[in-house]
C-alpha cells in the first residue's frame, strides 16, 4: 500500500522531468539520488557510531571496575564475558573495532559520505552527481564493508583484535592472538570494500566539482565546505589505494605464505618459516593512509565548521583565501607526516628528525584556521543554533587537541608519550571529537535540507551541554594518565603498583563516557522522531547564502525545478554594509544591491566599476544603515 | 505518511527480531563449552538492570516535562502578546560564559591535582633534556590554550544575538593574517630545531672508545622478558633464531665464542652514571620496551635490532628518598600491543652503585648449561683453555676471558 503512495507522490513532483518510475526499492534502496545517498551514508553512519559507542562503553565499565562481575554482559557476550568479566583478548578485539568503525565508518563515510552527497551537487549547482551509478555503488560497498565488519562478531574466535592499526606479526600471526584468525581475514576483507567505497566516492566528487558547478560559480565562489570535501577527495584518492597494497600483501602473508611483514619469527619454540619481511613496512604502508586518514576525517569537519560559523555569526568567514590555502597546505603537508607515527618503531632514527619537522609545520596552517574561527566570531552577531553550539565546540577541541599535537609531533618529547594515555587523550579530542562535532553540526545544520525537517532546537542545546561537558570530563584527565606513564590498550591496571592511583579516576571517566552516550539519546529521539513529526522546514531557514537554500524544501530529482540558478558573488555576504537584509544569497545579482557593493566585489572589472561609480554619484548616501 | 506506517509496523517488528537474534547468536554460536559455565543467579542482575533502565526513563520523562512546560510558557507569552518566552540566544551564551569560568578552574584543577600524581623527574642525562623541553612546549601551549579559549567563549558570550545590532562586516586583513602565521611558525621554529637537536643527542651519540657503554640484550616475547648480559667479554654474542629450542629459548649460538660467557638475569641491575646500551629485539611480535622513569622507550621488533642507549643519574635508593616512597622501583614494561597479556608484561629495574653492581653481576649465571654445551657439542666439563681456542678463536684475549668466564 505504502509503494503506491509513494509512488503517486513521486510522480507528481516530477512530472516534468520525464523520469522513470520509481518503485519503493529503487527510491530508498538503490536509490541513484545524491541526497537519499547522502541519507544512507548518514543512518549507516548513526547505527554504526551507536554500535561503535557502546563498545566503547563496554570496555570503558572493564577499565574502571576490573574485579567486579557484571552478569549482563555474559548474557550478551557470551564466553568472551565468562561470568560477567570481560575477557583480556576480547577487550583488546573492543578496541579494536570501536577504532576501526570510529574512524573509517563513521567519521569517514558517515562524514565525507554523507556532506560531500549532500552539499557538493546543491552547493555548487548541479543536478546530480558526476555518476550518480558510481555514487549508489560506493555506498552499497560501504554497507557490505559494515555487515562484513559486524559478522566477526558472530565467529568462534572474534573479531580482529589487534588494535585499528593490525600491525603485523600480531596481526598475521592467529597463534599469537585469536582475533588474528578469521576476524582478522574479514577485517581485510571489509577493509578492501571500504576503500573500494571511498575511490568510488571521492573519484565522483572530485569530477563533479571539477566539471558540473554552475553558471558563475568559479572555484574562489564555492562555499568552503566544497574546498573541504574536495581536498578530503583529492587526500583519499591518493592515498587509500596505498592501504590496499598493504592489505594484500597482508592477506599474502596471512594466507598464501609470503614473508612480505614476517621474519624470523618464533612463537613459543616454533620456529616459522618466514624470512626477511619487515613489519616496519606495514607500518610504513599503513600510516601513508593513516596520516592522511585523520586529515580526511577532520577537513570535512572544518568545511562545515567554517559554514555554520559564518552563518549564524553573520559575518562573512574572515580570510577565505586564507582558510582555502590552509586547507591546501594540511592537504599537501598530510602526505609527509605519517612518519610521526613511528618515531619509536625501530626505523632509522634520521628519519625521525625528518619527520618531526614536518609535522611541527603542518600546525601552521592549523593554526591559521584557528586564528580565523576566532576572528570570524569577533564583532559577530552569533545565533545559538545547535549547529553554531557544535561548531563552536569543534573549535574548542580542534585547539585543545591540537596543542598537544605539538609534544607528541616532537619526536624526543615522543619517547615517552608513544602509545599511552595522552595520545589516546590527543586523538581523541582533535580528531574523535572535534570530527564528530562537525559531523553534528553538519546534521542540525542541514536536517531541513535533508528531511525538509526542522529538528528541536531545545534538545539540540541539551545534546550540545551534555555532550560538549562529558567529552572534556572523559579526555582531559587522560592525559595526565599518560604522562604518569599508562600505556594505552592495557586491559586492567591492577598488575602495576603505580597504575593503582588512576582507578578512581577511570571510574570518574567511565561515568563521564556513560553520561556522554546517554546524551545521545537526546540525539537519537530528535533525529527520529522529527524525519515524521518535526515541523516543516522554510524555505532557507538559518538564511543562508549558498546555493542548496535556493533548491525546494521538496526534494525533486535533479534538485530545482527549471533551470540551475546562476551564481553571481562569494558565499559570505552577510552583514554587508548598505543592504537591508543581513545576507546575500549567492543568487542575487550585483546590480540588485547597488547600495551595498564594494569596489572589491568587481575584481577588476573596470566596466562594473564605472557603473558602479556612476550609480553612487547618481544615489549619495544619506545615511548610514548599519 | 503512508511511508510512516510502513516504517514504524514493519520495521519496528524487523528491529525487534534483529535485537533477538543478535543477542541470541552472539551468545550461542561460541562454544559449547560456555554452556558449562556455572550458573550465575539472574535474579539480582535483572533486578538491577531494569532498576537503572528505570532510573533512565524517569529522567528522560522529567526533561520531556521540562520540555513541554518551557513550551506551554513561551505559548502563553506569545498568546499574551508579549515576545517571545526564553531568550535562548542569552541563555546559550551565558552558559558558555559560565563554561569558560568553570573549565578554567577545571584546568587548574586538574594541572595542580592530577599534574602532581605524575612521573618524577627523569632519572638520566637525556631525560633531564626531555623533561625541559617538555616543560618549555607546556608553558607555550598551556598560554595558547587559555588565550584562544577565552576568546573563543568571551566572543560568543559578547556579541550574542541582538536584532537590533548588524555584525561588523569585516571578510579579510592581509597583516593580520600574516602575523598569525609567521608568529606560530616562528615558535614552532624554535621547538623543532630543539626538539631535532635533542633527537640527535640521543640517538646520534658518538662512541668514546675508552668508556664503552655497558651493552644489555633484551628480548621480548608473549609476555615475557629476557635480559642477557654480555659476561667478561662485554659483548653479547650471536644469536640465531632457528636455534631456538625449549632450552635454548633466545636461540643464542654458543658457537660464537662471545656467547659463551653471556649471562642471563631476572631484573635489571645497572650501575649509575654509566652508559647503557640497550639492544633489543623480539621473538614474536612487536613489543615495546618502555622505561618512563629514563624517558626511554623503543619498539622491539622481530627480524631486526633496536638500539637505544642512555645513562642513568639516580639510584633506586636515592629516588626513593627523592619521592618520599620506601616501595618505589624502577621498571619497564610493553607499550605496544601484542596480545591478551599486554597489560601485564614487566620488569624490575634497579639502579645500583658501581660496586653493587659488581657483586651482584657476579652472582649470575651463565646461559650456557650442561644441556647447551652437550647440544653444541662443547665438553660438558671445564675445558683447558687451548682445545676451544684451536678450533675456531681468533682473538686470543677475548676467548681467555671467555674461558674464564666458563671456569666460573
Amino acid at each position: 500500500m505504502s509503494t503506491i503512495a509513494l509512488h503517486d507522490e513521486h510522480n507528481h513532483d516530477h512530472a516534468d522531468h520525464g523520469h522513470h518510475k520509481e518503485t519503493l526499492i529503487s527510491k530508498y534502496i538503490f536509490s541513484m539520488d545524491h541526497k537519499m545517498i547522502a541519507k544512507q551514508f548518514l543512518i549507516t553512519g548513526i547505527i554504526m557510531a551507536v554500535i561503535a559507542m557502546g563498545l566503547s562503553i563496554l570496555f570503558r565499565i572493564q577499565l574502571a571496575w576490573p574485579d567486579k562481575n557484571f552478569p549482563f554482559l555474559e548474557t550478551f557476550l557470551g564466553k568472551w564475558a565468562e561470568g560477567g568479566r570481560i575477557k583480556s583478548d576480547f577487550y583488546l578485539a573492543l578496541v579494536t573495532i570501536h577504532g576501526t568503525i570510529m574512524v573509517f565508518f563513521v567519521l569517514t563515510a558517515g562524514l565525507s559520505g554523507t556532506f560531500s552527497n549532500l552539499l557538493i551537487p546543491l552547493q555548487i549547482g548541479a543536478r546530480d552527481m558526476a555518476s550518480p551509478f558510481l555514487n549508489m555503488l560506493s555506498y552499497w560497498f560501504f554497507f557490505m564493508a559494515c555487515v562484513v565488519m559486524m559478522s566477526s562478531f558472530f565467529i568462534q574466535t572474534g573479531p580482529a583484535s589487534g588494535g585499528w592499526t593490525v600491525y603485523p606479526p600480531l596481526s598475521a600471526l592467529p597463534t599469537a592472538i585469536p582475533g588474528s584468525g578469521l576476524g582478522m581475514t574479514l577485517w581485510l576483507i571489509s577493509m578492501v570494500m571500504f576503500v573500494a567505497s571511498s575511490l568510488m566516492g571521492g573519484i565522483n566528487y572530485v569530477s563533479t566539482i571539477l566539471n558540473m558547478r554552475t553558471k558563475g560559480m568559479d572555484l574562489w565562489k564555492m562555499p568552503l565546505t566544497i574546498w573541504a570535501f574536495f581536498l578530503t577527495a583529492i587526500l583519499g584518492i591518493l592515498s587509500f589505494p596505498v592501504l590496499v597494497a598493504g592489505v594484500v600483501l597482508l592477506v599474502f602473508d596471512r594466507s598464501f605464505g609470503t614473508s612480505f611483514y614476517l621474519s624470523d619469527i618464533v612463537m613459543g619454540t616454533t620456529i616459522l618459516p618466514n624470512e626477511g619481511g619487515s613489519p616496519i613496512l606495514w607500518q610504513h604502508l599503513f600510516w601513508f593512509l593513516g596520516h592522511p586518514e585523520v586529515y580526511i576525517v577532520i577537513m570535512p569537519a572544518l568545511g562545515i565548521s567554517s559554514e555554520v560559523i559564518s552563518v549564524n555569526s553573520r559575518k562573512p568567514i574572515f580570510g577565505y583565501h586564507a582558510m582555502v590555502y590552509s586547507l591546501i597546505g594540511i592537504t599537501v603537508l598530510s602526505f609527509i607526516v605519517w612518519g610521526h607515527h613511528m618515531f619509536v618503531t625501530g626505523m632509522n632514527p634520521l628519519l625521525g628528525g625528518v619527520f618531526m619537522i614536518t609535522t611541527l609545520i603542518i600546525a601552521v596552517p592549523s593554526a591559521v584556521k584557528t586564528f580565523n574561527y576566532l576572528a570570524t566570531l569577533w564583532r559577530g552577531n552569533i545565533r545559538f543554533t545547535p549547529a553554531m553550539l557544535f561548531a563552536i565546540g569543534l573549535v574548542s577541541f580542534f585547539i585543545s587537541g591540537g596543542l598537544t599535537g605539538i609534544f607528541l609531533g616532537n619526536a624526543s618529547l615522543d619517547i615517552n608519550l608513544h602509545d599511552t594515555y595522552f595520545v589516546v587523550a590527543h586523538f581523541h579530542l582533535v580528531m574523535g571529537s572535534a570530527a564528530i562535532f562537525g559531523m553534528l553540526a553538519g546534521v542540525y545544520h542541514w536536517y531541513p535540507k535533508m528531511f525538509g525537517k526542522m529538528m528541536n532546537a531545545k534538545l539540540g542545546y541539551l545534546h550540545f551541554w551534555l555532550t560538549f561537558i562529558s567529552a572534556y570530563l572523559v579526555f582531559f584527565p587522560l592525559h595526565f594518565l599518560g604522562l604518569d606513564g599508562v600505556p594505552r590498550r592495557y586491559y586492567a591496571f591492577t598488575e602495576f603498583e603505580f597504575m593503582k592511583k588512576w582507578l578512581t579516576v577511570n571510574i570518574f571517566v567511565t561515568w563521564a563516557a556513560i553520561l556522554a552516550a546517554l546524551a545521545q539519546v537526546a540525539f537519537l529521539f530528535n533525529f527520529f522522531y522529527s524525519i515524521f513529526k518535526g515541523k516543516v522546514a522554510p524555505q532557507n531557514p538559518w538564511e543562508s547564502n549558498t546555493l542548496e537554500w535556493t533548491a525546494p524544501v521538496e526534494h525533486l530529482h535533479g534538485n530545482w525545478p527549471g533551470e540551475i540558478p546562476t551564481v553571481y558573488r562569494w558565499p559570505y555576504d552577510y552583514s554587508k554594509p548598505g543592504h537591508d537584509a543581513d545576507f546575500i544569497p549567492q543568487t542575487v545579482p550585483f546590480s540588485q544591491t547597488m547600495s551595498s557593493n564594494l569596489p572589491h566585489d568587481f575584481e577588476g572589472n573596470a566596466e562594473a566599476e564605472k557603473i558602479q561609480q556612476d550609480w553612487e554619484l547618481a544615489n549619495p548616501v544619506v545615511e548610514n544603515k548599519g | 505518511m503512508s511511508l510512516r506506517k510502513f516504517i514504524t509496523n514493519k520495521t519496528t517488528a524487523a528491529l525487534a527480531v534483529l535485537l533477538t537474534v543478535f543477542a541470541n547468536t552472539s551468545a550461542f554460536a561460541q562454544d559449547a563449552a560456555a554452556a558449562a559455565a556455572p550458573k550465575v543467579d539472574m535474579g539480582e542482575v535483572y533486578k538491577s538492570v531494569i532498576f537503572y533502565i528505570l532510573v533512565f526513563l524517569a529522567v528522560c520523562l522529567f526533561i520531556a516535562i521540562v520540555g513541554k512546560a518551557l513550551k506551554v510558557y513561551e505559548l502563553s507569552r506569545e498568546a499574551q502578546g508579549k515576545d517571545g518566552g526564553i531568550n535562548w540566544n542569552r541563555v546559550n551564551s551565558s552558559l558558555f560564559a559560565l563554561f569558560l569560568v568553570l573549565g578554567l578552574y577545571g584546568v587548574y584543577w586538574e594541572y595542580t591535582v592530577h599534574g602532581s600524581m605524575l612521573l618524577p623527574d627523569a632519572a638520566s642525562i637525556h631525560g633531564k633534556r626531555i623533561d625541559d623541553m617538555f616543560n618549555l612546549t607546556l608553558i607555550i601551549t598551556t598560554i595558547v590554550f587559555i588565550a584562544t579559549h577565552i576568546l573563543l567563549f568571551g566572543f560568543s558570550y559578547i556579541y550574542k544575538y541582538s536584532a537590533k545590532r548588524k555584525a561588523y562586516y569585516y571578510p579579510h586583513n592581509n597583516t593580520i593574517e600574516k602575523i598569525w602565521t609567521i608568529v606560530p611558525a616562528l615558535v614552532l621554529t624554535v621547538l623543532v630545531l630543539m626538539g631535532f637537536l635533542t633527537w640527535r643527542s640521543i640517538f646520534f651519540k658518538v662512541e668514546d672508545p675508552n668508556h664503552k657503554p655497558l651493552q644489555i640484550e633484551v628480548t621480548s616475547e608473549q609476555f615475557k622478558w629476557s635480559i642477557r648480559y654480555p659476561g667478561a667479554d662485554g659483548v653479547v654474542g650471536h644469536k640465531n633464531y632457528k636455534l631456538t629450542t625449549a632450552s635454548n629459548t633466545l636461540g643464542i649460538d654458543f658457537s660464537d665464542l662471545k656467547s659463551r660467557d653471556d649471562l642471563m638475569a631476572d631484573e635489571m641491575v645497572i650501575p649509575v652514571n654509566k652508559p647503557v646500551k640497550l639492544i633489543l629485539n623480539s621473538k614474536d611480535v612487536i613489543h615495546s620496551f618502555y622505561m618512563p622513569h629514563f624517558r626511554v622507550q623503543l619498539n622491539t621488533v622481530p627480524g631486526m635490532q633496536t638500539i637505544f642507549e642512555f645513562t642513568p643519574t639516580k639510584t633506586t635508593a636515592q629516588m626513593q628518598e627523592e619521592t618520599n616512597d620506601p616501595n618505589f622501583k624502577f621498571l619497564f614494561y610493553c607499550a605496544k600491543i601484542c596480545g591478551a597479556g599486554h597489560y601485564n608484561m614487566q620488569k624490575d629495574v634497579r639502579v645500583v652503585s658501581e660496586k653493587e653492581y659488581e657483586e651482584w653481576l657476579a652472582k649470575q649465571k651463565t646461559y650456557l648449561n650442561d644441556d647447551l654445551r652437550k647440544q653444541f657439542n662443547l665438553p660438558v666439563a671445564p675445558a683447558p683453555v687451548k682445545s676451544v681456542s684451536d678450533s675456531t678463536a681468533k682473538d686470543s684475549a677475548a676467548v681467555k676471558t671467555n674461558q674464564m668466564a666458563l671456569n666460573k
